[in-house]
């Protein structure tokens, strides 16, 4: 037992007992919260696979936006908690009957499959210097610069709709409606009258 | 050097958790969201586990965009179950469904 596995095997076991605890607690901020935790300790496990950028943007943009986001709407929601047995017991058989079969398929099929590759025969790596972030900011930049475009425009769309959808009308507010402002045109607002005499 | 079916097993263990937690978290849209991030953290586990037995990191520029399309996809849908909650004062599966078919 070298140190590698051992930190595998405490994190990945660490990791499975949290995500059971997403999907099994009443409360959805404690799943919230242990969604977290398996964020944290699936960056650990990116560490240990040499992924050291993608690791530090999990837990900076996960955890510290699209999880602090989640928090935001289970505080916002006025939700009652604990009242979902009925359906729990109801699809509980089903659950565990997909778990299995999933589970027994897929590792079926790599134990099978990825153990009698040699990965030392097909290995094309394009080294630009030791550092993870310099070679993945290479790559990104030269060879896959449009997708990081399209990328950029997707959040752009991100922010968009999410500001559309949840936008609420307040008829205290005082703004001008730009649309009818352009299309207003001499005719209707100035009125001449001639022919009146003292 | 740690075997690779280890790493396999484990996202495959992390994925069919979310499939169950969708299929029992009937009552909770945003639990049920949060499987969804689940199963996409697998799939990038998947794709970084790959890209590392095979010496290539066009899998973490994979993961990459993954998270990109994640993050705008979790606002969309989070934005989505605001506007849901406004007009339903519920979040449950089962008031959804307004077709009787």
């Amino acid at each position: 037992m070298n140190i590698e596995l051992i930190t595998f095997f405490i994190f990945s076991t660490l990791l499975i007992f949290t995500c059971f605890k997403v999907i099994t607690s009443t409360n959805p901020v404690l799943s919230a919260i242990n969604l977290v935790f398996s964020f944290f300790l699936s960056a650990v496990l990116w560490l240990l696979l040499g992924a050291e950028f993608l690791s530090i943007i999990l837990i900076l943009v996960y955890v510290g936006a699209v999880m602090v986001l989640f928090l935001f709407v289970v505080m916002m929601l006025d939700i009652n908690v604990a009242k979902k047995t009925a359906a729990y017991i109801k699809y509980l058989p089903l659950g565990i009957l997909i778990f299995i079969a999933f589970n027994a398929l897929i590792i079926y099929f790599f134990i099978n499959t990825f153990e009698n590759i040699d990965y030392n025969a097909i290995k094309n790596i394009e080294i630009i210097s030791d550092s993870n972030t310099e070679n993945l900011g290479y790559l990104l930049f030269t060879k896959y610069i449009i997708e990081f475009e399209i990328a950029g425009l997707i959040l752009l769309l991100g922010i968009i709709s999410a500001i559309v959808l949840t936008y609420k009308k307040n008829p205290k507010n005082k703004f001008q409606n730009p649309t009818s402002q352009i299309s207003a045109n001499k005719k209707d607002r100035l009125k001449i009258i001639t022919g009146l005499k003292e | 050097m740690i075997p690779i079916s280890y790493y396999l097993i484990l996202s495959t263990i992390i994925f069919t958790l979310s499939i169950a937690g969708i299929f029992l978290n009937r009552k909770n849209i945003l639990v049920l969201l949060m499987s969804l991030e689940l199963m996409f953290l697998s799939v990038n586990f998947n794709f970084i586990i790959l890209g590392n037995y095979l010496g290539d990191l066009t899998g973490q520029v994979f993961v990459f965009f993954v998270l990109t399309v994640v993050a705008a996809e979790s606002a969309i849908g989070l934005a989505l179950l605001i506007v849901l909650f406004r007009n339903k004062k519920s979040i449950d599966v089962d008031d959804l469904s307004e077709l009787k078919g």
